[in-house]
Order: structure tokens, then C-alpha cells, then sequence
């Protein structure tokens, strides 16, 4: 979705005619006035980096010595192992969470739809708090446990419309063959769901890669906290822009790649016969209710 | 139930600080994303371009980073605001790429041929937009607004943690008193969730009221 709207859908919208020669003229100039602002805007925020001495030698020597690198790197590790964590428990959770919700017993049925909702409701900041604070755990398994709570949850509601979104011939003919509910469930149902609702669990996962930054928060020792740790060193004259400027570009760079995988896969997925039988359900739901995916 | 009762000046003030953070950046966000959807429609490349890295540099940015970039950061440029304004700040220009990803799918969902037939009327662009347009894409857009607008809520307790008042900060000082932490986060969730079914009230209403009638 991304990628065509950077290629202009001026076409596709219901707002402008195709533009003749006197509009491309005025286009083409109001493109060049803006360009100039644009670029003016660009350089002016270029020059305040400059003006206020962001560049000098001192702020950047830090990132040549080997300690401060394997700060970041062990930071960046951190990172991608509350991420691996957290994203493995989710997954698990959110099957456990979609299987009850969608279970043919109902208070099994009300126990999950009530356990999802509230945690969707919840910031995951309330979660991870409490679990660091009143339960006194440290700050991974608090991060982990705090993200796969939320994750979870939003998984399994990812889990459950993808199952219900098969076509109804598909459970029936499978029901028609003789196969029990978890006969049907495991080899007809899943297989189409979960294909279907690729994209929307990797872009989940995304959030997942984002949240983990709020470890930084509990004191968990992630690629943030070791930018601050860098950032307040008086020896290197308070490198806080340079920090920003070093770490932005890999944590955006990583989730950016997780999203753009979602939207490669959601590309292959139009063109693929083996989901015909499901309609893609776009990734967020757009529900009113209290828990909307946390973006 | 003691935490509440003796403590309710400070969990008021704490969930009155959520709120204030909530609307204004809620503000912020409708505004901006409003100003960046309509970089993404139209028919200048260069402000598509902007619009596009605008959403796609925000959406992938953790929170917490733009946070502690703007809260941290933006005083070093010698602009010393309060930390309430950086928060709305920060909140806003986040969720704006959302609202702008929002408006902008709204405004595709409107049939190319409205656009049109309002043209072969002989109506001027303004008249387009305003009277055929936009009130439609308006219907589509109400629910994912209104849980955009949650998650903007839930994420302002990350405000909190950078020391602006706000209802997750109360628990600080209510642990250093000694109440029992776990009723105390009991309360603070108890706030978040009158918070976001609120909105979720609110933005039903409006649904009712104007959405799409499916």
C-alpha cells in the first residue's frame, strides 16, 4: 500500500480530473515552490545542528572507541532478545487466548473474550509496570511478560477473525468428510487462516519491535538505555544529538523492514490461489473497541 | 479502597493530567494528519513525498525514542518548553501519521465516479471536496479514528515516565507512602479504562449518529 502511494494515486481518488496542459503547468510550479520550501526547511534544521556545535569532534569521538560500540551493540542484542522473546510468547499466547475465544464451550468462551479485552484496554505500560513494580520482577521477563500479555491478546483477535474470514464451504465440506472439530480446525481451518493473516501478525509484530523500547523505561539495559548511558557522559560533552542520530536510524530501519515485509507479503498474498478462500482482512480492524491495536 | 479515598486529590490531578494530555494532542493529531493526508492526495510530488516520509519515519519510530528525542532533545536548540507541551508534542506528531493513514484510505473509499459526476455539475474544486467528498469520506473514517484516538490515550502513560503529571506517574508517590502497590495499579487502571470507554462511547455515538449505514 505503501510503496503505490508513493507512485501518486492522484488517479485513483474521486478528488482531482486528470490534469490538462494549463493544470501540469501549475502543478509542475507549485512542485518547484514547494521543493524550494521543503529543502529550505531541510537546510535550516541543518544549520541549527551546526549552530548549536552538534558536530564537533568531541561529541562524535565516543563512536570510535570499542567500548562505547559494544555498549550499543550489547544494547541492540538486548533488544532483539526481549523482541524474540516477546514475539515467540505472543504467538504462543494468542493461539492458546484465538482457541478459547472461538471455543464451543462457553465459559471457556467468555473467560478468553473477557482475559482479551481487558489487556487489549490496558496500556502495556500499566502491565509492564505493575509487573516490575508490585510483583518485583526483573526488567526482562517484565518487558517480556508485559508485551506478550498485550500482544497476545491482540493476536488472538487477529487469530480469530482470520479463522472466521475462511469461507463457510471450507469448514462445512471438511465437517461433510467426516473430520472432528479439531480435525477441521488444525488441517482445513488454521492452514487458510494463518496464511491470510500473515501480514497482520508481522505488522503486530512491529509494534511489538517498537514496545520494546518502553524496556527503557523499567531500567532494562536496551539499545536506549545504552544511548542514555552514552548520551549523559560530561567526558564526551553531553553527545545527546549525535545519540539520537546514531540510534533513530536502526530502530526505525528495523521496524521499517518489518513493515515492509508485511506489505510484501500481503502483495504475494493477493496473487496467491491457496488464499482464495479467504478474504484478506486488512490489518487493523478498526473496531470501537476499548483495545485497537496500539500502533 | 483506602488508597482512592485518601489519596483522591492526587489520583483527580494525575487523571486529569491523562486527560489534558489525550485532547490536546488528540487535537494536534486530527490537525496535523488532516494537513498531511492532504500532502498524500495531491497532485504535487514533491508534498507526496513528504506526506509519505512524514507517515512512514513516524509509524516506525518507537514512542518512547520520540520521546526521549523531543523531551531530551529539542532543549538543546535553546527551545525550553514545558514538559507537558513536549509530551502533547511528541503524542501528536505520532499518532498523526496514523490519522493521516486513516483520512487518507477515507477519502479513497469514496467512488472516483462522485468526484466526477460533481465536476461534470460544474462544481469548483472547494465545492467537490466539501460537499460531495469530504462528508463521505467523513462516514468511513469515524471507527478507526475513534480507536486511533484509544491508543493515543493508552500511550500517553508513557508520558508519565518522562515526568510529566499523568495518572501512571501517581503510583510513584503513593509507593513511597506505603500503600498497598497492587490496589494502587488496580486505581490507575480502573482511570485508564473510564479513559478509553469514553472515547469508545463517544465515537459509538458518532457512529450511530453518521456512519455508514451497512
Amino acid at each position: 500500500m505503501t510503496a503505490h502511494a508513493l507512485h501518486g494515486d492522484t488517479q485513483s481518488t474521486a478528488l482531482y480530473d486528470i490534469p490538462g496542459p494549463l493544470a501540469r503547468r501549475r502543478h509542475f510550479l507549485y512542485g518547484i515552490v514547494s521543493t524550494v520550501l521543503v529543502l529550505a526547511l531541510l537546510g535550516w534544521l541543518v544549520y541549527l545542528l551546526f549552530d548549536t556545535d552538534q558536530f564537533t569532534a568531541a561529541k562524535w569521538r565516543p563512536f570510535e572507541y570499542e567500548g562505547i560500540q559494544d555498549l550499543l551493540l550489547t544494547g541492540l542484542g538486548n533488544t532483539l532478545k526481549a523482541f524474540a522473546y516477546a514475539s515467540v510468547f505472543s504467538l504462543a499466547l494468542g493461539a492458546v487466548l484465538a482457541t478459547g475465544r472461538l471455543s464451543v464451550h462457553r465459559p471457556v468462551r467468555w473467560l478468553a473474550t473477557l482475559f482479551v479485552e481487558f489487556f487489549r484496554a490496558m496500556p502495556v505500560l500499566v502491565m509492564i509496570f505493575f509487573i516490575f513494580v508490585a510483583l518485583k520482577v526483573q526488567p526482562l521477563p517484565a518487558l517480556v511478560a508485559g508485551l506478550t500479555l498485550y500482544n497476545g491478546s491482540v493476536l488472538a483477535e487477529v487469530f480469530r477473525t482470520g479463522v472466521n474470514a475462511v469461507e463457510k464451504g471450507q469448514r462445512e465440506a471438511a465437517y461433510a468428510l467426516g473430520m472432528r472439530k479439531t480435525q477441521v480446525m488444525v488441517h482445513v481451518l488454521a492452514p487458510q487462516a494463518v496464511r491470510a493473516m500473515l501480514p497482520a501478525i508481522i505488522s503486530q509484530l512491529v509494534v511489538a519491535l517498537k514496545d520494546t523500547s518502553l524496556g527503557f523505561l523499567i531500567t532494562y539495559e536496551e539499545f536506549l538505555h545504552a544511548g542514555k548511558l552514552i548520551a549523559s557522559n560530561l567526558d564526551y560533552d553531553l553527545p545527546f544529538i549525535p545519540v539520537v542520530l546514531v540510534i533513530s536510524p536502526v530502530y526505525i530501519g528495523m521496524c521499517m523492514l518489518l513493515s515492509w515485509l508485511a506489505t510484501w507479503v500481503a502483495r504475494r498474498q493477493r496473487r496467491n490461489p491457496k488464499t482464495e478462500a479467504v478474504d484478506v482482512v486488512p490489518a487493523d480492524p478498526g473496531t470501537l473497541l476499548p483495545g485497537a491495536p496500539l500502533r | 479502597m483506602d488508597v482512592l479515598t485518601e489519596n483522591f486529590s492526587l489520583y483527580a490531578k494525575g487523571f486529569l493530567g491523562t486527560l489534558e494530555l489525550t485532547v490536546y494532542a488528540s487535537l494536534l493529531a486530527l490537525a496535523l494528519g488532516f494537513v498531511m493526508a492532504s500532502f498524500r492526495v495531491a497532485p504535487i510530488g514533491s508534498l507526496r513525498v513528504v506526506g509519505a516520509v512524514w507517515v512512514n519515519v513516524l509509524r516506525n519510530t518507537p514512542l518512547t525514542l520520540l520521546f526521549f528525542a523531543v523531551l531530551l532533545g529539542l532543549p538543546r536548540f535553546g527551545l525550553v518548553l514545558p514538559f507537558q507541551l513536549f509530551a502533547v508534542l511528541a503524542l501528536g506528531c505520532y499518532t498523526s501519521a496514523f490519522i493521516c493513514e486513516v483520512l487518507r484510505s477515507g477519502i479513497n473509499t469514496v467512488p472516483k465516479g462522485q468526484g466526477e459526476a460533481a465536476r461534470s455539475l460544474g462544481m469548483s474544486f472547494t465545492q467537490t471536496l466539501g460537499a460531495v467528498v469530504l462528508p463521505q469520506a467523513f462516514r468511513s473514517v469515524i471507527p478507526p479514528i475513534g480507536s486511533t484516538l484509544i491508543a493515543l490515550a493508552k500511550n500517553s502513560a508513557i508520558a508519565g515516565a518522562f515526568s510529566v503529571t499523568e495518572l501512571l506517574g501517581t503510583y510513584k508517590p503513593l509507593n513511597e507512602m506505603g500503600y498497598s502497590i497492587i490496589w494502587t495499579f488496580v486505581w490507575i487502571a480502573v482511570g485508564y479504562l473510564i479513559i478509553t470507554l469514553s472515547i469508545s462511547a463517544l465515537f459509538n455515538v458518532l457512529e450511530k449518529r453518521w456512519g455508514v449505514a451497512r
